[in-house]
């Protein structure tokens, strides 16, 4: 059986609406409006032991909420939700030891201790064996380049430092299953860098489950082979990276900026999307014309400033899926 | 019961984690500390202004309200100090953090109990022990074993009661965000209220704070017991000794209502 | 004074998005006044001494306290010391306006906002069911308005002084426990100011603290005669203007030697 069964989850919020301005204020004293919002809509998939699973879709499109049934702090309206063969919001106690859930925004660790005295704290609450600790805490330390965080107090770390402290914090009891939740966000390129290898390595040599929901297409490319992704509440698309590329033909865009105002020349499988000030952006297809390919064919054409490849933002991706499928 | 013996290490644990936090900021500590002891002394000092004016309350002279005062201060301190996550709560469902709590394997009464102790709690300590040093040099009490264990008892019961107060008011942050003072007119208001001789109020007042929200019952019946005053309301002596077991069981009910809040919270998370 | 009204609006509006909130603090108050004044009407009937106020004056006193509770300096600006928690203070100290105006506004509006939510119906639910009685007479009543503004001036002042504090020590706490701790005993929330013992007044009366409240009360009362309006207006106002001279110094230095905490 699978590790993780998700089947059939329904989820639905009721919000309170406000009207804008001091009438607005007022009148919400007396009579509130609700609204009811799909959160999930019959989410179903399923997760193999080590996996390694993005988790995409614009805000809102239930990738949190679905997360958090699946840590077992929200309990589905219907529909059925397995881990390890257990309901997650049945056993709470028993279900949480198995995970690591590392939430992008807010840290795990206590504010104003020392990194190390919240990986203690963690020894005791996760009830983990002396020599387990000691072992994983050397190994992330080592690994995650966090030696001279340990005796700072967590408020003056960078952001970079930070998540990498608190990756640390969640895999200390090696659980089986990773929930990372928008992890890299605001970090710095070489803790991005650093945390993604990590992760890659963390789940060859012991086997971990990794499930990424992340806004950063260039996280999903270096850690996941799989990915599913969600829009209103529903999976419209779930399978190997290269597979989503072929149904969606992912366009890629170089964006080159020239030394002077002149019409850039492109290779003619490349498409010239928009230009301003001297800065243009190309779009082309990777399957097409391969990167390196197009940089050394615009570099020889045009003088360069400056030339780097970017991922199509999420959004863009989801809308592609709705077009291939309307086709 | 090594489960138990656990969850008191971890609790302790929590507690002097978030003690080394606060020296963290060693300079405003001890104008910190002094300005605590200053507030929460104001209701004592204004209960020796009042005696100096009135002479007496209801019957009770100056020592007597303090030995009420010293039990009802401690009690509530101790409660206080024990639930502060409970205190926060509001906050913490806001900002997420509660949703941490829930994905460690901890029960989520120890992990808010040992969330934060702060100083200031503690300070709240000093004048309720002063009051009952003071009380007691004055007082010609009988210190017999049935009367020591009934103080003990009587404090027990009253921080089981504020505690439960606590416990009830986060319970509410799981229906709304706002932030409710209504309970604190309980928790805080019931300190204010149940330091002075419960027979001074009007008797809807009174009949509140002993069957409705029994803060009274736990402090003024077992301090009747112990300084050997009749009760003017006629409760007979065994009650008086039973009474701060009301206290507990308050507790133990609110933390049913807590738990029905927890599965509430995670089938609106909201 | 433009930011003023624009940070009493939003105030405004924030509270009366919370409309639980608002109907549950009222009802605290009366709750806690009705715990007072019963307190205090048991103590007048343990004694028949003559009491330097009678016990329906002590009534009034109390439930204009509950009314007007909001207006006390009981807090630093919550923003503002998040602010300079995270660092975010930095931003504040590069705008363009004169920062220690700004911020005193920002107080004043603070204050003003909550208190008016509370104080008019408290009033009512005072005069209606709890027999508060009204001024004792018009001069009264015109000299208790004025020194109610002279009150929240003081409180704004003094919540100003206690958030340039916040720069000098992070945590800020302490000269916030300090001065509430004395706010709470000597303005008169506590115990009205003349049953404190009659050796202790001239103290007492020197303090700032009894501006906030007790003044203002008093002359609602009549119990401060309108002969000794100018005086005790007069002592506010220097009190005022103290707040406001020791924060701008203390500010002014704090920002020469800025230390922009976490940033």
């Amino acid at each position: 059986m699978s590790q993780i069964v998700v089947e059939d989850l329904v989820k639905r919020f009721r919000i309170s609406e406000r009207d804008p301005g001091m009438m607005g204020a007022v009148r919400g004293l007396f009579r509130r409006r609700y609204q009811t919002v799909d959160a999930l809509d019959g989410v179903s998939f399923s997760i193999e032991p080590s996996e390694l699973v993005g988790y995409i879709g614009p805000n809102g499109a239930g990738k949190s909420t679905t997360v958090k049934v699946m840590s077992g702090i929200l309990v589905p309206d219907s529909g059925r939700c397995e881990i390890l063969g257990r309901v997650p919001w049945r056993r709470r106690n028993e279900h949480v030891k198995e995970l690591g859930v590392v939430f992008g925004q807010r840290t795990q660790l206590w504010w104003d201790l020392p990194v190390i005295e919240s990986f203690d704290l963690l020894r005791d609450i996760y009830r983990i064996p002396r020599v387990e600790y000691v072992a994983n805490r050397d190994e992330f330390v080592e690994v995650l380049g966090i030696e001279a965080c340990l005796d700072v107090p967590v408020r003056q770390l960078s952001l970079g430092q930070r998540m990498r402290c608190d990756l640390a914090a969640a895999l200390l009891h090696s659980p089986a299953i990773l929930f990372l939740d928008e992890p890299t966000i605001g970090m710095d390129a070489v803790s991005k860098i650093a945390f993604r290898e990590f992760i890659k390595r963390f789940n060859e040599e012991r086997g971990t489950t990794v499930i990424l929901t992340t806004h950063d297409m260039d996280d999903i490319e270096v850690i996941c082979d799989r990915v599913m992704v969600i829009s209103d509440g529903m999976i419209i698309s779930d399978g190997k990276l290269e597979d989503l590329r072929k149904k969606v033909s992912i366009e890629r865009r170089l964006v080159v900026e020239l030394e002077d105002g002149a019409v850039p020349a492109v290779h003619p499988r490349a498409v010239i999307a928009g230009s301003e000030r001297g800065r243009v952006d190309i779009r082309f297809d990777p399957d097409v014309v391969s990167a390196t390919e197009l940089i050394s064919d615009v570099t020889s054409r045009n003088r360069v400033r400056d030339i780097f490849v970017e991922n199509p933002p999420i959004e863009e991706l989801i809308a592609r899926i709705y077009e291939g499928q309307g086709r | 019961m090594s489960g138990v013996l656990d969850s008191l290490y971890v609790y302790r644990r929590f507690l002097g984690v978030s003690l080394r936090s606060q020296m963290q900021y060693k300079a405003s500590f001890l104008m910190q500390l002094a300005g605590r002891l200053l507030v929460n002394s104001g209701e004592l000092i204004a209960i020796f202004v009042l005696f100096d004016r009135f002479g007496s309350i209801g019957g009770w002279n100056v020592y007597q309200v303090a030995f009420l005062y010293g039990i009802v201060n401690v009690s509530f301190a101790v409660a206080d100090a024990m639930s502060t996550g409970f205190d926060l709560f509001g906050d913490m469902v806001k900002s997420g953090d509660f949703d941490r709590i829930l994905t460690r394997p901890r029960s989520t009464v120890l992990q808010l109990g040992g969330q934060e102790l702060t100083l200031r709690r503690i300070s709240r300590l000093t004048p309720g022990i002063a009051a009952l040093v003071f009380a007691a040099m004055n007082l010609e009490l009988d210190w017999s074993l049935a009367n020591s264990g009934l103080l003990l008892l009587s404090v027990a019961g009253g921080a089981a009661l504020f505690a439960g107060l606590i416990v009830l008011q986060a319970t509410l942050a799981f229906w709304t965000t706002e932030t409710l003072e209504l309970m604190n007119a309980l928790t805080y208001g019931g300190v204010e209220t149940t330091q002075y001789p419960i027979n001074i109020y009007r008797p809807w007042f009174r009949n509140f704070f002993t069957f409705g929200v029994p803060l009274a019952t736990v402090s003024y019946f077992p301090s009747l017991a112990i300084m050997g005053v009749p009760d003017p309301l006629g409760t007979p002596l065994w009650f008086q000794y039973l009474a701060p077991l009301i206290g507990i069981g308050f507790l133990l009910a609110s933390l049913q209502v807590w738990r029905f809040g927890v599965r509430r919270y995670m089938s609106t998370g909201s | 004074m433009s930011s003023y009204w624009a940070i009493l609006s939003a105030r405004f509006r924030s509270l009366l998005q919370y409309r639980a909130a608002a109907l549950a603090g009222l009802m605290t108050q009366v709750f806690w006044g009705l715990i007072r004044v019963m307190i205090f009407q048991a103590f007048y009937r343990s004694s028949n001494a003559e009491q330097p106020m009678s016990g329906s004056d002590v009534e009034t006193y109390i439930w204009l306290g509950q009314a007007f509770l909001a207006a006390l300096p009981w807090n630093v600006d919550t923003d503002l010391r998040a602010m300079i928690r995270t660092g975010g203070i930095g931003y504040e100290l590069v705008r363009p306006v004169d920062l220690y105006s700004y911020w005193f506004s920002r107080a004043l509006a603070w204050r003003t906002a909550p208190m008016l939510m509370r104080a008019v119906p408290l009033l009512v639910f005072a005069f209606v069911l709890m027999g508060m009685s009204p001024p004792v007479s018009l001069g009264a009543g015109l000299a208790f308005a004025v020194s109610m503004c002279a009150a929240i001036m003081l409180s704004a002042a003094m919540t100003t002084f206690l958030n340039v504090t916040m720069l000098w020590t992070i945590a800020g706490d302490g000269v916030m426990q300090l001065t509430f701790g004395l706010i709470m005993i000597f303005s008169g929330m506590l115990v009205p100011l003349p049953l404190f013992p009659d050796w202790s007044q001239p103290v007492i009366n020197a303090m700032p603290f009894r501006g906030l409240v007790d003044t203002p009360y008093r002359l609602y009362l009549g119990h401060i005669p309108l002969s000794e309006f100018a005086g005790v207006l007069a002592h506010q106002l220097f009190w005022i203007m103290a707040f406001l001279i020791a924060g701008r110094i203390a500010m002014a230095s704090a920002l020469r030697k800025v230390v922009v905490q976490g940033g």
